[in-house]
C-alpha cells in the first residue's frame, strides 16, 4: 500500500500506467458518443477494494492531468473516510492540486451526491458506481440485460414502475432513480438521491460514470437530455426532508438527518459540506448555527 | 453543535498505526520471518498464489504476513501488485506430462505407467493433534522417507491417465488448439465465455466457492458422476520463445496441481456414450482446489455436450463466474460498511411519506 511517500514514486502518474489509461480513455470516449450506453472495459484491481470507488478512481485516474484541481466526496461530503482516502490517493499517486470548493475544482468524484453549486462547462463529474445496470433488479442476467438494452426492451420497468403506484399510490425508488438518455437507454444514475435527478439532465459538465467490479463505464456528455422515467399521471417528483438547514438555513439543499440525543432529537444539516460551508462563511445562519469549535479541522 | 464525521484523516492515520501494533502482536514474541512463512506456511503461500494469479513464493508469504493471515486480504494485496506489472512476454505452454512430480496418484486405475505416487499428503494421516509440534525447541520425530522418492527431472515422461482411454475411444478427444486464449485480466469478460476464460476464473477463483459448487454436483444439482482420473503435483518447467534467439528459453520452475477427472456419460443427441473430461489446474500444491476445479469445469460444459440445463448453479456459467472471484465478492460485500446516509435518508422519506399515507387511509376507514 502506498503508505510512504517514497513508494508512490515507484508508480506512474495517477498510479495506473499509460497503456491501462488509454485503455480507459477509449470507453470514456465511446460512452461520450453513446450517451447512457455502458461500454465493457478491463477493469483493473486497484489497491482499494471493489465497491469502495474502484471505477470511479479509475475514471478520474485516467482523466487527471497534472494541472487538474481535485474534489473528492462522499455523501456530499469532503471529510467522510472514504472520500478522505481517495483524495490523500491522488494526492499521493498524481500530486495534483485538491480543492474542497465544488466551483474551484476541475475534476470531482463523488458518490450518492451531485454537488449543490451548478457545475460549469469544463468541469467533470465522476461517478462511482456499485450496480451499473438499471434492470439488473428485475433481470440477474448480464447476457438478458444487455439483450434488452440492444432492444430498447424497457417494458419491464415500466411494469415495475406501474406496480408501485398500484401497491404504494407512488414510484417506491427514493435513489438511483433511473433516467432514460436522449430517448434511447434506460441508465442508472448511480444511488443519488432522486432529488439529484433534475441536474443529471442538460449539465454543462461532463458526467462520467465508472463501475469498477462491474468493468463498465457510461457518460452523460454536456447538454444531454435524460428524462426520470415516470408517467402521465404520476409526474416524477424530487424529495427532500422538509426542513431547512439548521446551519445554514438552505431551503433548498438536500438534507441529512442528524440524531442528536436519544429523546427524539434531530437537526437537519446540508449533505453537501462545501455548500453549507460557504453559506455560513457569507453570513448565513440556520436554526442551530454557532461558531465552529476550536480544534476540529 | 454538529461535529459528525470530522477528522477523518486524523482517524485513518490512527487506524492504521493500531492495526500495524495488532499485526506485530506482543513484541516479547519473535517477529515471524517471510522464509518461515514460506518454508511452514506453504499451503496458504500455495492459495494465495493461486488466486492472486502471482507465482512468487516469497511475496505471497509477505502479503501473509502483512495481512496477519487473512487469506483473502493477502490474495488481494498480491492482486494490487500483479496489475502493475508490466506484461513481457507469454510463455509457451506448460507441459505436464513432462511434470517432475511429487505426486501423482489415479482413482481409475490400481497401477498404471508412471506408478502411483502418494507423496506429502494429509491422506491416510490421523487427525489427531500433535502436541510434540507444541514443544517449541524439540525437533519432533520425522524420519525422512527411506529410499523411494518422488520421480527426479530427466526421467521419462509421466502419461496422462486419460491418454490410454484415449487409445481406445473411450473418452471424448480433447484436441490441442493453437487459438490465444483470452486474457481475464485485461479484457472484460463477456458472457458466454468460452472454456479457456471459464477455466482461468476457476483458477483463481475463492477456493471455498468453488468447492461448494463442486460439493453441490456430487449431492445431485448438475451431477456429473465424477472419478478422478489423475492427480498430479510436481514442478514444470516454463519456457519463453526468444525471437532473437529462435529457440525457447526456460526461465523458471513452478509448481503446479492437475487434475483431471473422467465422468460417466451415457450419450446425448449430439454426442455417443463415452467418457468425458474435467479439468483442473492450479499454482502450487491445491488440490482440493484442482479437483473442485476440474468437477465445476465439467458441470459447465452441459451445453457443448448437448445434455440438459438442470437449473443448478454449478451448471449456471454467468452464476459461477460471476461470483467466483472473492476479492470482487469480499469488496462489494464490505463497501455497505461505507456512509449509505444520503440514500438511506431518500428511503427514510419515503417511507415515512408512505405510512403517513397508510395511516390516512386507515383513519379515513374508520
Amino acid at each position: 500500500m502506498l503508505d510512504a511517500g517514497s513508494q508512490a514514486e515507484a508508480y506512474n502518474f495517477a498510479y495506473l500506467d499509460e497503456q491501462t489509461k488509454r485503455m480507459i480513455r477509449r470507453a470514456i470516449l465511446k460512452g461520450i458518443a453513446v450517451p447512457g450506453y455502458q461500454v465493457p472495459f478491463a477493469s483493473r484491481e486497484m489497491p482499494m477494494p471493489y465497491g469502495w470507488g474502484t471505477g470511479g478512481v479509475q475514471v478520474t485516474a485516467a482523466c487527471l492531468v497534472p494541472e487538474d484541481r481535485l474534489k473528492v466526496i462522499d455523501q456530499g461530503a469532503d471529510d467522510t473516510t472514504n472520500a478522505v482516502s481517495i483524495r490523500r490517493f491522488f494526492q499521493r499517486t498524481a500530486g495534483v492540486a485538491v480543492t474542497e470548493a465544488t466551483s474551484e475544482a476541475t475534476v470531482i468524484q463523488t458518490r450518492h451526491r451531485i454537488p449543490e453549486v451548478p457545475l460549469t462547462a469544463g468541469q467533470i463529474l465522476v461517478y462511482q458506481v456499485p450496480i451499473p445496470e438499471p434492470l439488473r433488479f428485475l433481470e440477474p442476467r448480464e447476457t438478458e440485460t444487455r439483450k434488452m438494452h440492444e432492444l430498447e426492451e424497457y417494458g419491464l420497468m415500466h411494469v415495475k414502475l406501474y406496480e408501485d403506484i398500484a401497491r404504494h399510490g407512488q414510484i417506491a425508488t427514493s435513489y438511483a432513480y433511473p433516467v432514460k438518455v436522449e430517448g434511447r437507454y434506460v441508465m442508472d444514475p448511480s444511488p443519488i438521491p432522486k432529488f439529484d435527478n433534475p441536474k443529471l439532465a442538460g449539465n454543462p459538465a461532463i458526467q462520467l460514470f465508472g463501475a469498477g467490479r462491474e468493468q463498465r463505464i457510461y457518460a452523460l456528455p454536456p447538454w444531454t437530455k435524460a428524462v426520470s422515467l415516470d408517467f402521465d399521471d404520476h409526474p416524477f417528483e424530487t424529495s427532500k426532508a422538509p426542513h431547512d438547514c439548521d446551519l445554514c438555513g438552505a431551503k433548498d439543499s438536500y438534507l441529512d438527518e442528524v440524531i442528536t440525543d436519544d429523546a427524539g432529537g434531530r437537526m437537519y444539516v446540508c449533505s453537501d459540506t462545501d455548500f453549507c460551508a460557504g453559506r455560513r462563511a457569507r453570513g448565513m445562519k440556520g436554526r442551530l448555527w454557532a461558531p465552529e469549535p476550536e480544534g476540529v479541522a | 453543535m454538529y461535529v459528525a464525521v470530522k477528522g477523518g484523516e486524523r482517524a485513518i492515520d490512527n487506524a492504521h498505526q493500531w492495526l500495524a501494533e495488532e499485526r506485530r502482536g506482543d513484541l516479547s514474541v519473535p517477529e515471524l520471518t517471510i522464509t518461515q512463512i514460506r518454508e511452514q506456511m506453504a499451503l496458504a503461500v500455495n492459495r494465495v498464489m493461486a488466486e492472486g494469479s502471482l507465482y512468487d513464493p516469497d511475496l505471497a508469504a509477505l502479503a501473509i504476513k502483512q495481512a496477519r493471515g487473512d487469506l483473502i486480504e493477502a490474495v488481494f494485496l498480491i492482486r494490487a501488485y500483479r496489475t502493475t506489472l508490466p506484461r513481457l512476454a507469454a510463455s509457451n505452454p506448460v507441459d505436464t506430462g513432462a511434470m517432475a512430480v511429487d505426486r501423482r496418484i489415479s482413482a481409475t486405475f490400481k497401477d498404471l505407467p508412471g506408478g502411483q505416487v502418494l507423496g506429502p499428503t494429509f491422506d491416510y494421516t490421523h487427525r489427531l493433534l500433535d502436541f510434540t509440534l507444541m514443544a517449541e525447541g524439540k525437533t519432533p520425530d520425522t524420519p525422512s522417507p527411506s529410499g523411494e522418492e518422488g520421480r527426479g527431472e530427466g526421467e521419462s515422461r509421466v502419461p496422462h491417465v486419460t491418454s490410454f482411454l484415449n487409445r481406445d475411444g473411450l473418452i471424448e478427444v480433447a484436441e490441442p488448439g493453437d487459438a490465444t486464449p483470452p486474457d481475464l485480466t485485461r479484457e472484460p469478460m463477456e458472457l458466454p465465455a468460452d472454456r479457456t476464460l471459464r477455466l482461468q476464473a476457476l483458477t483463481r477463483g475463492d477456493e471455498g466457492f468453488v468447492l461448494s459448487m463442486a460439493y453441490s454436483t456430487q449431492r445431485g444439482y448438475g451431477r456429473t458422476h465424477a472419478f478422478v482420473g489423475e492427480l498430479r503435483i510436481g514442478t514444470v518447467a516454463v519456457e519463453v520463445d526468444i525471437p532473437e534467439l529462435g529457440f525457447a528459453v526456460e526461465i523458471g520452475e513452478i509448481e503446479l496441481t492437475e487434475c483431471e477427472t473422467v465422468n460417466q456419460f451415457k450419450g446425448s443427441k449430439t454426442e455417443p456414450p463415452q467418457f468425458t473430461r474435467g479439468y483442473g489446474l492450479v499454482m502450487g500444491q491445491s488440490e482440493r482446489k484442482a479437483i473442485a476445479m476440474s468437477l465445476v469445469d465439467r458441470a459447465l460444459r452441459w451445453q457443448e455436450l448437448g445434455e440438459d440445463f438442470t437449473g443448478a448453479p454449478a451448471q449456471d456459467e454467468e452464476f459461477v463466474l460471476m461470483h467466483c472471484d472473492n476479492i470482487q465478492a469480499t469488496g462489494f460485500l464490505e463497501h455497505i460498511k461505507l456512509p449509505h446516509y444520503v440514500d438511506f435518508q431518500a428511503e427514510l422519506e419515503l417511507v415515512r411519506k408512505l405510512r403517513a399515507e397508510a395511516m390516512a387511509l386507515q383513519e379515513a376507514a374508520e
